[in-house]
């Protein structure tokens, strides 16, 4: 748990209170099970499905669920942790209720993708100067928001495009932003 | 075909052969096997089942099929590979990663007819041999996770997917494995890497050829969606027919889909090389926004060289040598190759007079930036400085001596890296700064300092 402490730094964000604490439960144990068993060659190859099915539920990694999975596994810790750290579409600290995921790239940024953005920024009240490199993700004050450029999301023909959790949008211009939040009420 | 009827304004355009893209947007189709089966749905799975292994991989060779995830490899001669005494279990890989910057095909098929797919599939894991697949699913598609998984479902309780296909004693797994957002995982033993749980760095090749040393180290096979489809009509036709189809050594049908500044954009299924770049901007994509002109094309996702709309270009050699005009370029492999640049993934992002190219490119350089493995340091390193570099060039803070540090960069990892990500990060600056070096050097100001060499090294590392 030490090496764990050092290398494996969650912030506290107000996206929190949406999810429920990790804990092992019956439910999670039984999904990862059945993922496993696709893999009858190596357990390992189990590490991105069990680390999503923990995430969907309670939003992020934390440390104990990697631990869990680890042993779960059968594996060390860090193997788990240098999975959750090089994957972009995994998180150490919790999103919003409602996640809103951009798509930066070209297609999209020509018809007006950080507009978007500024525009989404704009509404829930989330810092778009708090938006960089280093910190990918922004939540709202109130944690029902959260924004993060995605890095073309492949479909580009319906520019500009996001997710907003699971689900996906096409061609949201960004005067068409208040329509598209007002989609997802708290 | 013609008894097909599609959503209103989804209608394809005349020019269009729709083969993988039959059922896109077509009236009263849903994704459920039941309409699958209506339509003539896993019949040539029962074809494919009593024809020898063999000569499914002989009909797809002799079919042509060159790969469509972007390095247009000949399918057929790729499971080919697949050594000839092997005693180790062989795995067939669908790649669902689809993630290149201007490509939209993939998305389609697995939405609305991953029947086809799966159809494809168990074709193809009959001629290699495989009998555990995997769907290595992007994680940007969690719609289209659940739909296949569910189609594979419906599939194993018909008896096509599963134990003892058809009655004919065939095993074949098939499972949804989802990615995690990294681009990188689109190259094929970056996927492999991270289906065996791991970050997905690419392995060296050789010795690393997934055909050979793949998935837990046995022979691996991996395609691209469109490509599995193909396998399915290539079958329905006969390799020889289906040759028919393009033109020669780039044959079929393919799936561009055009992004960017044009009236229509959308994906648009056409037969190889029987299309010119005018026919497809002026004619199916319905031209230029009101107002504009075209000023350039990235041809083939955005890690294909851009190619000028007054371009023309030196093709052939010796007495086959003749210019051809940008707007005359057929649609296939070999012609845009020989213009310099790729057919790639068939992402096709059009530009018009009204965007900056230094804007173009720093916003590709943020990707490539973003998405690097970081195995490999030129590449690392490089694509963050290049984005540095871009940076300043937007934001009229260059020198003009700047475009030349940052040709420098891009040809330094060209060539250089375990992976083609390199040649992806730097052709797209190589190929901006070559056509419009005037357009980028007027940009930047003498009056900007330049930046002494321990600057450039600190801003490296910051």
């Amino acid at each position: 748990m030490n090496i764990l402490e050092q290398n494996v730094t969650a912030e506290k964000t107000p996206g929190e209170q949406h999810f429920p604490p990790f804990e092992i439960s019956a439910d999670v144990i039984a999904l990862a099970d059945e993922r496993i068993s696709h893999y009858p060659e190596s357990k390992l190859s189990a590490v991105l499905p069990l680390i999503h099915i923990v995430q969907h539920k309670h939003g992020f990694v934390c440390k104990e669920a990697i631990t869990w999975i680890a042993e779960k596994l059968e594996i060390e810790p860090m193997k788990v942790v240098s999975v959750v750290t090089f994957y972009p579409g995994f998180r150490q600290s919790a999103p919003g209720k409602f996640h809103y995921r951009v798509c930066r790239t070209l297609s999209c940024a020509m018809e007006g993708s950080y507009e978007l953005m500024d525009k989404i920024c704009e509404i829930t009240g989330i810092d778009r100067s708090k938006l960089s490199h280093h910190h990918p993700i922004v939540v709202s004050p109130c944690g029902n928001y959260s924004v993060e450029f995605a890095e073309c999301l492949a479909s580009c023909g319906s520019a500009p495009v996001c997710l907003v959790n699971d689900n996906f949008h096409e061609n949201i211009k960004p005067e068409n932003a208040q329509d598209l939040i007002n989609k997802y009420q708290p | 075909m013609s008894d097909i009827k599609y959503l209103p304004g989804k209608e394809p355009h005349p020019r269009e052969h729709r083969l993988i893209f039959k059922n896109i947007d077509r009236e009263g189709w849903n994704p459920s096997i039941a309409r699958y089966l209506e339509d003539g749905g896993y019949d040539q799975l029962k074809k494919a089942i009593a024809m020898e292994p063999n000569d499914i991989t002989t009909e797809v060779k002799k079919s042509g099929l060159r790969g469509r995830g972007g390095a247009g490899f000949p399918t057929g001669v790729k499971w080919g590979f697949i050594p000839p005494k092997n005693t180790k279990p062989v795995y067939l890989i669908c790649n669902a990663d689809e993630s290149e910057p201007g490509t939209f095909k993939d998305r389609y098929i697995l939405h609305q007819d991953p029947h086809q797919l799966i159809e494809g599939m168990v074709i193809s894991a009959l001629a290699v041999g495989a009998h555990t697949a995997y769907i290595y699913m992007r994680e940007e598609f969690p719609e289209a996770a659940i739909t296949v998984e569910k189609a594979i479902e419906e599939a194993r309780e018909k008896g096509f997917v599963g134990k003892n296909i058809l009655g004919t004693g065939f095993d074949l797994e098939i499972w949804v494995h989802r990615g995690a957002a990294a681009y990188i995982c689109g190259e094929e033993t970056g996927l492999i890497e991270s289906l065996e749980g791991k970050r997905p760095y690419p392995r060296i090749k050789p010795p690393y050829f997934p055909a050979a040393l793949g998935l837990y180290m046995a022979p691996t096979i991996v395609n691209n969606v469109e490509s599995l489809c193909h396998v399915k009509h290539i079958i329905e036709m006969g390799g020889e027919e289906y040759a028919k189809l393009g033109v020669e050594r780039n044959t079929g049908t393919r799936i561009l889909c055009v992004s960017g500044d044009v009236k229509k954009p959308g994906y648009y299924e056409i037969e190889v090389g029987k299309m010119t770049m005018r026919e497809l901007l002026e004619d199916v994509c319905g031209g230029p926004k009101d107002g504009r002109s075209f000023k350039a094309v990235i041809p083939g996702g955005s890690s294909s060289k851009i190619l000028r709309c007054d371009e023309t270009f030196k093709i052939g050699r010796g007495e086959d040598a003749k210019d051809l005009s940008f707007w005359d370029i057929q649609l296939d492999f070999d012609t845009l190759a020989a213009c310099g640049s790729m057919a790639g993934s068939g992402g096709v992002i059009v530009l018009d007079d009204s965007r900056r190219m230094s804007w173009v490119l720093n916003n590709i350089n943020h990707f490539y930036a973003h998405e690097s493995c970081g195995q490999c340091t030129p590449c690392r390193e490089g694509s963050t400085w290049m984005q540095k570099i871009s940076d300043r060039i937007v934001a009229g803070k260059a020198s003009p001596e700047d475009i030349t540090t940052l040709e420098e960069v891009a040809y330094q990892i060209d060539g250089k890296t375990v992976c083609a990500f390199g040649e992806a990060s730097s052709w797209p600056v190589e190929a901006i700064i070559a056509k419009y070096r005037d357009e980028l050097t007027a940009e930047t100001s003498e009056d900007n300092d330049r930046l002494s060499k321990e600057q450039l090294q600190r801003e490296m590392y910051l």
